[in-house]
């Protein structure tokens, strides 16, 4: 199985965007490990830094995007945090389509420990009017969803991944991914799994495995956080009739919340929610703290056996 | 107070002698240091040790001479404090409180390791001696003058002492400390910057300028020293000049290298966040026998 990265996904989309004059790079001193600097090598006139102050960069994106630039922001997802009010006021508010990428989301970011792994940024993004709110599963998809956005007129957050994980599509299959509609990776009657990012290699390995034991899941790479696709989960909950979410994130708000306000409101049906149980992550390696935090293959599958019993 | 070890240049108690077998028990201490932070990242295979390595002298000079902190008693009310505002650069935090007796080698060699209490970034909540959790740069300084304010609400003699990165002084935050500090006349705040002149991606210089960061401080109203942050006669003159300024905040800029001890370390932006690897960890023992 090749093994990729979705920072560096980031980073090749920023190159494959940089023949459009008007995308503009803004970096505050982490580059290297968001992979902006992948565009900064081939365009330093067009890369902008700003040095460790995102709040900063936030407004001088803002600045630059109404003024006919499309630029694309990154730090590591904890860090656009910071900037926060910066982004809700200045970009969100008034619409500006600035494209931030937070890299090193969730837990599986690893040894740094917790100061370094965003476990809220998809629920806080969500909040936000306007916005758009993505968090691709591979190194492809994060490429093909990045390229999509310089052509939206939306402020959007991308969150990307720091380690490498399983590529799932291949460029073909990306190519036909589009903004706002969740990609279905399997079929099947008995479950819904909804995953994103790092989690979604989990959820195909899970339905794998429940596959062997007679339960069959369909699995949805939900890359787009906001705009939910809704259309998709009622027609889910009307053929599966229950839902496991898969997020490395806070099960508060995030993927597994945004699954739940819509099936409450719309088709009730049972949902277990796979992600961190509202506590703060720690160092250690990524894989070992999915297992620790009960985010595992094996911790999805027993989601699974819970929400069809209560179906 | 009283230094708690051996005794500071140009100490109006102790006259103005430089007591050398003392300088030498501080070298040797900081070499010591030095070698468990290489070992360290090295055997987590990630962390920090440039700013770890340029900023490790100052930390013993603080602990060793003038911090009043005792590992017996970590959460005594009135001990000094000392904020690690730059967490990436644990392992020099790590290293010196196992000197002192807060850390076993055991704890060391967990670094970054998942159920260790050396977290990769100073957490207080995991690690007895660490008076504050970083990791987000720039947050140290309003930490320092909250603990200062503190002090002097309980009519306090202990002293909160804040290092701070020179790329992290970037931060907009750090100002608006620096503002209030000055407003509030605190005189028990006393800051170090490790002025190595590199960053994350680059050198200052390319990143961010910022041109007589010294002369910035002094903008905002702060009594300012300069010193070799590798000289540890100059450092104990630049403690014993934080004490002696007491109507006010304080800082030094200490001129450092970043990587400082280790050759192929020195100077060089790709060892801000990088491991030695095997190779690499034996050159720099050797170096720093
Ligand atoms: C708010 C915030 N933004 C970005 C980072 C990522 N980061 C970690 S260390 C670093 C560079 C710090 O440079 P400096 O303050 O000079 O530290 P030193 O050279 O002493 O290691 C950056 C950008 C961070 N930790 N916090
Ligand atoms: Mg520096």
């Amino acid at each position: 199985m090749k093994l990729a990265a979705s920072r560096d996904g980031y980073g090749s989309a920023l190159v494959k965007l940089s023949t459009d004059p008007a995308v503009i790079v803004v970096e505050a001193d982490l580059g290297k490990s968001t992979k902006s600097q992948n565009f900064r090598k081939l365009h330093p006139e067009r890369t902008i830094s700003l040095g460790i102050a995102e709040q900063n960069m936030m407004l001088v994106s803002a600045g630059l995007a109404t003024s006919g630039y499309k630029p694309f922001a990154s730090t590591f997802a904890i860090f656009t945090e910071r900037a926060f009010e910066q982004v809700r006021n200045g970009i969100a508010r008034p619409n500006i389509p600035v494209h931030i990428c937070g890299s090193h989301g969730g837990i599986h970011t690893g040894t740094d420990g917790s100061s370094a792994q965003s476990i809220e940024d998809l629920a806080i993004y969500r909040s936000l009017p306007n916005m758009l709110v993505l968090h691709p599963s591979d190194f492809n998809s994060t490429e093909q969803l990045t390229i999509q956005l310089a052509s939206t007129n939306s402020p959007s957050y991308t969150r990307t991944a720091r380690n490498k994980t399983p590529v799932i599509y291949d460029e073909d299959a990306a190519s036909k991914l589009e903004l706002g509609k969740g990609a279905i990776l399997s079929e099947g009657e008995d479950v819904a799994i909804i995953a994103c990012g790092v989690m979604v290699s989990r959820a195909i390995e899970a339905a794998e495995g429940l596959s062997r034991i007679g339960i069959n899941a369909t699995v949805v790479d939900m890359h787009t956080i906001k705009p939910l696709d809704g259309k998709l989960i009622s027609a889910l909950a009307e053929k599966c009739g229950c839902f496991v979410t898969a997020e490395d994130h806070s099960i508060i708000g995030g993927l597994g919340g945004a699954v739940a306000e819509h099936l409450v409101e719309n088709c009730p049906a049972p949902l277990e929610r796979v992600g961190v149980s509202d506590h703060f992550g720690q160092s250690g390696d990524g894989d070992e703290l999915l297992e620790q935090f009960s985010m595992g293959t094996n911790h999805i599958i027993s989601a699974v056996q819970r929400t069809i019993q209560r179906k | 107070m009283q230094p708690r070890w051996g005794r500071t240049v140009m100490s109006t108690e102790n006259g103005t002698e430089n007591d050398f077998s003392s300088i030498d028990q501080l070298l040797e201490c900081a070499k010591s240091c030095r070698r468990n932070i290489v070992k360290m990242v090295h055997r987590a295979n990630a962390g920090h040790p440039g700013g770890s390595l340029s900023a490790i002298d100052i930390l013993v000079a603080l602990y060793k001479t003038r911090l009043n902190v005792d590992a017996s008693n970590p959460e005594d009310p009135d001990r000094d404090r000392f904020i690690m505002s730059k967490g990436h650069a644990s392992p020099a935090v790590y290293s010196i409180l196992h000197e002192m007796g807060y850390l076993s080698s055991d704890d060391l060699t967990k670094y970054r390791v998942m159920g260790g209490v050396c977290q990769g970034h100073v957490d207080m909540t995991w690690t007895p001696g660490v008076d504050f959790s970083a990791g987000s740069l720039g947050m140290g300084l309003s930490f320092g003058l909250g603990t200062a304010l503190a002090a002097s609400l309980d009519g306090s003699s202990r002293t909160s002492f804040v290092m701070l990165g020179d790329g992290e002084l970037q931060e907009g935050q750090v100002w608006e400390a620096a503002m209030a500090a000055v407003h509030h006349e605190v005189g028990n705040l006393k800051v170090f910057v490790d002025r190595n002149r590199i960053q994350n991606d680059d050198f200052c210089e390319n990143q961010m300028r910022m041109f007589d960061v010294a002369d910035k401080w002094a903008g905002f109203g702060w009594a300012v020293h300069e010193c070799d942050g590798h000289d540890m006669n100059a450092i104990l003159g630049a403690i014993e000049w934080l004490d002696s300024i007491t109507d006010g905040p304080a800082v030094v800029i200490a001129h450092t290298i970043k990587g400082k001890g280790v050759s192929f370390m020195e100077d060089n932006p790709s060892f801000h966040g990088a491991a030695p690897n095997d190779e690499q960890l034996q050159i720099a023992l050797e170096e720093l026998k």
